[in-house]
Parts: structure tokens; sequence; C-alpha cells
């Protein structure tokens, strides 16, 4: 296991430095002066000079490369332009917010995919079977931004069940039932179209599965049903469920810039799009670094994941 | 009774790609035909007549927040959305195709250079590299449609370089090159037919994905800017008047997702009958 890990902590390096590469240079995509789009046509040549000497804009692209590497390994993301702070701190501080509803997301996903998938396979062309044939259908045709607002126009606006936007309550609010409160929409809302794939893939893996030899030998020797589906069954059908369920991560996570600004919840992704509005570059290129690096992780968490359960992966 | 069951699970999957190929087919339509329909002009502002709710005289749809009339917006839109996902998806499968035969035909460091910048797009979560790459070109409905392109690509480079790889070594390939055939013959008539029906399966699928893409992209602001409409941005806007008429950001929202379920319907039924061995159970 630790030759394994140190050959996919190897093989990291080269997808980071191309990651570090393609955030360097989407930035500095657009035709023109980076320094006249960030500040505006108002902009004084004085404060010009200055931010491109801050930015290091006057250097060789492949200079300014290295330069803005140096900078990120020593954790200096540079200054927001529009905020006036550090990137870092302005991004970590959002980062919470958006590692809080990706993992309530993910948790539901996963549990809920799986449990769906698993008694979906259990008894396969059920009433349950097909409406999560139909919900997966509905699942990957809707918008996550429109389910948002159905949701948010239902549950906060009619039924008044639920808060509308935002992570805690203006007045009295800020305990974990405030924050719970406030999650239950976004979650649900980013959670909707990934619990359909994972229902749906541990359906079909779980099928394969419980059509094996060992299923019948298990049933055989008299085991109870729930051992054999949990023990035998779902064990076995582990790795492409944990497949999907590390794919859907990425999704999760580029989803969740769109369901924050649909709940003005404070986290990366409605930082980057009013950093994308406001023009300010440094600090959309550190939102984007730290949501690509948190993929790249958890890329790399469930590749070891599924070397730990399936040791004739780490082996090949 | 085995066959019956057959005959059923048949005549539904079939009625259900029906519907939704009628209704792609019926949007197509009216969005071709929207500058000779009775519609109203969808950027004329009528401000008196604001947030009018659907079946107000003259509005069969009601009114956005400037008075403008739902359904024109809605139609005029549809254009702007269906195009978006029909050039954005077939531009990322021209590339995406191109550079999976070179990927996979070629070895060497054609490949490796192929293949890493592939892995490389592809450890970014989708999204939020089109996002990226539209902070980079400046918010826009052209530089939002490249952006998803770009993004797109890297899915048919990995289905096409895997085609290849199979093929490459086949009988008839080798065959072809012992009696002299130059790579452009190889490839054009004996690879490419190969790649046919994988691609078009994936790009009956994918048209969809990027009607999605491109109006989340509109509807963060940087897809299609003001007065011209696409769901995305109508859905954007309507969000504000959700409290006082929740049917302005509704109807945008209805329209993409009947649009890409119809297109995902249409893709499942053509992926079947292409490929009957990926029938799900």
């Amino acid at each position: 296991m630790r030759r394994y890990l140190a050959r996919r902590l190897l093989q990291l390096v080269p997808v980071l430095l191309g990651v570090s590469v393609v955030i360097f240079m989407v930035l500095r995509l657009a035709p023109g002066d980076p320094a006249e789009i960030m500040l505006g046509s108002q902009a004084t040549k004085e404060d010009l000079d200055r931010l491109r000497t801050e930015l290091g804009l006057t250097q060789p692209v492949h200079v300014q490369y290295l330069l803005w590497v140096s900078h990120v390994v020593r954790g200096d993301l540079g200054r927001s332009i529009w905020r006036k702070r550090p990137v870092l701190t302005e991004v970590l501080h959002h980062y919470r917010a958006t590692v809080i509803l990706t993992f309530a997301a993910l948790t539901l996903s996963a549990v809920g995919g799986t449990t769906l998938g698993v008694t979906a396979a259990v008894r396969p062309n059920s009433l349950l079977d097909r409406c999560s044939a139909v919900a997966s259908l509905f699942g990957a045709s809707m918008p996550v931004f429109w389910l948002g607002i159905v949701l948010m126009v239902i549950f906060a606006l009619e039924l008044r069940w639920l808060p509308a936007s935002g992570m805690f309550s203006p007045y009295g609010g800020g305990d974990l039932g405030d924050l719970l409160r406030h999650l239950v929409l976004p979650a649900v809302t980013l959670a909707a179209a990934t619990i359909t794939i994972i229902a749906r893939l541990t359906r079909s893996a779980m099928l394969e599965v419980l059509g094996q030899d060992y299923i019948r030998t298990a049933r055989a020797k008299g085991l109870v049903e729930w051992a054999v589906v949990v023990r035998h069954g779902l064990k076995n059908a582990l790795v492409p469920i944990i497949t999907v369920i590390g794919v859907q991560t990425g999704v999760l996570l580029g989803g969740a810039v769109l369901t924050e600004t649909v709940f003005a919840w404070p986290g990366v992704g409605t930082l980057m799009v009013q950093g994308i509005l406001a023009r300010d570059f440094p600090l959309v290129q550190g939102c984007v670094l730290i949501i690509a690096m948190t993929f790249v992780l958890i890329n790399l968490a469930v590749d070891l994941l599924y070397a730990w359960l399936d040791p004739r992966i780490r082996y090949a | 009774m085995r066959s019956s069951s057959r005959l059923r699970k048949f005549l539904r999957r079939n009625l259900l790609a029906t519907t939704g190929l009628l209704t792609v087919v019926c949007a197509v339509v009216v969005g071709l035909l929207a500058p000779y329909l009775p519609l109203a002009d969808p950027d004329v502002i009528d401000t008196p007549n604001r947030l009018r709710r659907p079946l107000t005289p003259g509005h069969p749809l009601g009114t956005d927040e400037f008075g403008r009339d739902l359904l024109a917006r809605l139609v005029w839109g549809g254009r702007v959305s269906l195009l978006a996902g029909v050039a954005t998806a077939g531009a990322a499968m021209l590339i995406g195709v191109a550079l999976g035969i070179v990927g996979g035909y070629y070895t060497g460091w054609i490949e490796t250079i192929v293949m890493r910048v592939t892995d490389v797009l592809l450890a970014f979560p989708f999204i939020l590299l089109a996002i990226a790459i539209v902070a980079g070109l400046g918010p826009g409905l052209r530089n939002a449609m490249i952006a998803i392109a770009i993004v797109g690509f890297p899915f048919y480079t990995r289905l096409v370089r895997s085609v290849v790889l199979s093929i490459r070594e086949r009988e008839f390939v080798e065959g072809a090159r012992a009696l002299g055939g130059s790579d452009r013959v190889i490839l054009g008539r004996h690879v490419l037919p190969h790649l046919l029906s994988p691609v078009m399966v994936t790009l009956s699928l994918d048209v969809g994905a990027k009607i999605l893409a491109t109006a989340g992209l509109s509807f963060l602001g940087l897809g299609t800017q003001p007065p011209t409409a696409d769901w995305g941005s109508m859905l954007a806007t309507g969000r504000q008047f959700v409290t006082l008429s929740p049917h302005v950001a509704l109807l945008p929202g209805l329209a993409i997702f009947a649009m890409v379920l119809a297109l995902n319907l249409v893709g499942d039924a053509l992926r079947d009958w292409l490929d009957p061995r990926t029938h799900t159970r």
C-alpha cells in the first residue's frame, strides 16, 4: 500500500503542474493589458504601472508563471484588488462554507443513492425501481439552479418551513441548528442529480454482483437476506460505486458554484463569481486554484480508497 | 408472457423517445420560424404591464420585470440556447475527435502531449474550468460558448482514442497498411467509420448537457448579456422577482428542463439502437 501511495503521489506532480499552468494561462487569455481590464478605463497611469509591477506583468510570461508558482507554494496568492485583502485570507474565509455545502450534499448523495440503488436492485422492476429510473432521467435533465429556485419557492416562500438564503440568520442565529436549517435546501438542491446517478450505478453494480455464484452459495448456506445483500453483495459492488462517488464529487464542487449563487451561500463559488464581475483576476485565480486542488486531492483519496478495498488495484 | 413484456418495454421506450424527438423538432421549428410567428417584440419594454401573470390578454405567459412578453422571449431565447447547445457540442466533438484520432493512432510525443493536455483539463470540475475561461476572455455568449467547447472536448478525445487504440492493431488495418495505404486512407476509410456510432451517441446526449452548461454560465451573468435573452439569463433576472411573480423564473427553467429531458430521451434511444450492448438492465 505504501508503494502504491508513493506512486500515486508521484503521478500527482505533473497533474498539479498542468493545473497550475492552466489556471495561470486562462486568466491571461483576454486580448489587451490585464491591468487595464482589471482597473477599467478610468485608471490613472500611475495606478496601472503599480498594478503591472505588483502582478509582474512587465516580465516575460514564463517568468511571470514561475514567480506566481513560487508565491503560491509559499501560500501567497496575491492581493484582491476589489476586497483589498490577501487572496488566501479571503478564499479560506469562504472555503469553509463551500466544504460544508459540498460535504453535506456528498453525504446525502452517497447514503441516499446507495440505499436507493441497493433497494432497487433487490427488487428489480418494482415501483421503487421504476421511480428511481424516472428520477435519474429527471435528475440528469434538471438545471440545478432552477431546482433550487423551485424548492425555495415551495419550502421557503410558500410553506415557510425553511430559510430562503444565507448560511445563518441575520438576527439571533449562529448556532448549529440555525446552520442546519439553512443548509437543507442548498444541500438537497446540489445532491438531487447526484443521488439519482449514484442510485442507478449502484443498482447495476449490485445486479451484476447478485447474479454471482458466491451469492447463491451464501443463500444456500442459510444466511439471512440482508447479510447476503450487504456483506456479500454491497461489499463486492463498492469499487464502481466509490468510483462514481469520486467523479460526482467534482460535479458537486462545480455545481456548488451555481447552488451558492441561488441561495446566497457565502462560499468560494459566490466569491469567484463576484470576483469575475469585478474583474479581480488574483481573487478569481485563488478561488479556481483552491477548488481545483480540492478536486485533485479528492480524486487521490478515492484512488487510495479503492486500492484499499480491492488489493488487485494496488498490485496492478 | 415474456415476449409481451419485452414488447411493452420496447413500446414504452420508443414512446418516450418519440415524445422527446417531437419536442425537439417542435422547438427547432418554432425557433427557426420565430421571425414569422405572430409574437410580440421580445425586447420592447412596457413598464405599465410589468410582471403580468400568465393568461393575461395579449400575453399568454405573462410579462417580465420590464413588461416584455415572456412567450416571445422564451421563443427567441430558445433559439439562442439551442444554437449554443448544438454549436458548443459540435465544436467540442470536432476538436475532441481530431485530437483523439491523433492521440490514438500516432504513438510517441504527439500522443503524450495530447493525452497529458486532456488529463489536465479533466482534472478540473467541468463548470469551474468553463467559468475560469470566461473570466479570462470576459463575459458574453461567444466567450461562454468557446469556454464550454474547450472544456467539453477532452471527453471526446478520451472516447475516440480508446476506440482508435482498439482498431489500430486489427487485421483489416494491418492489411490496409500492408497494401501500402497511407495514414490518410487508413484513418479516413478504415478508422473513421468505426467512430461514427459512439461519437453520434455521445453527441446526442451532449447537446443537452451543453445547453445546461451555457444556461448555467448565463445564469451567473457570464453568458448572454442584456438585452439579448437566453433561458439561463431569463432565469437569473426572474430570480430577483421570485416572491412577487414566480412564473418569470419558473418558465425559462421549465423550458430548459423540458428541452434537455427531450434530448436525453432521444440520446438514450439512439444509444440503445446503435449499441445494443449498452442496454440497461
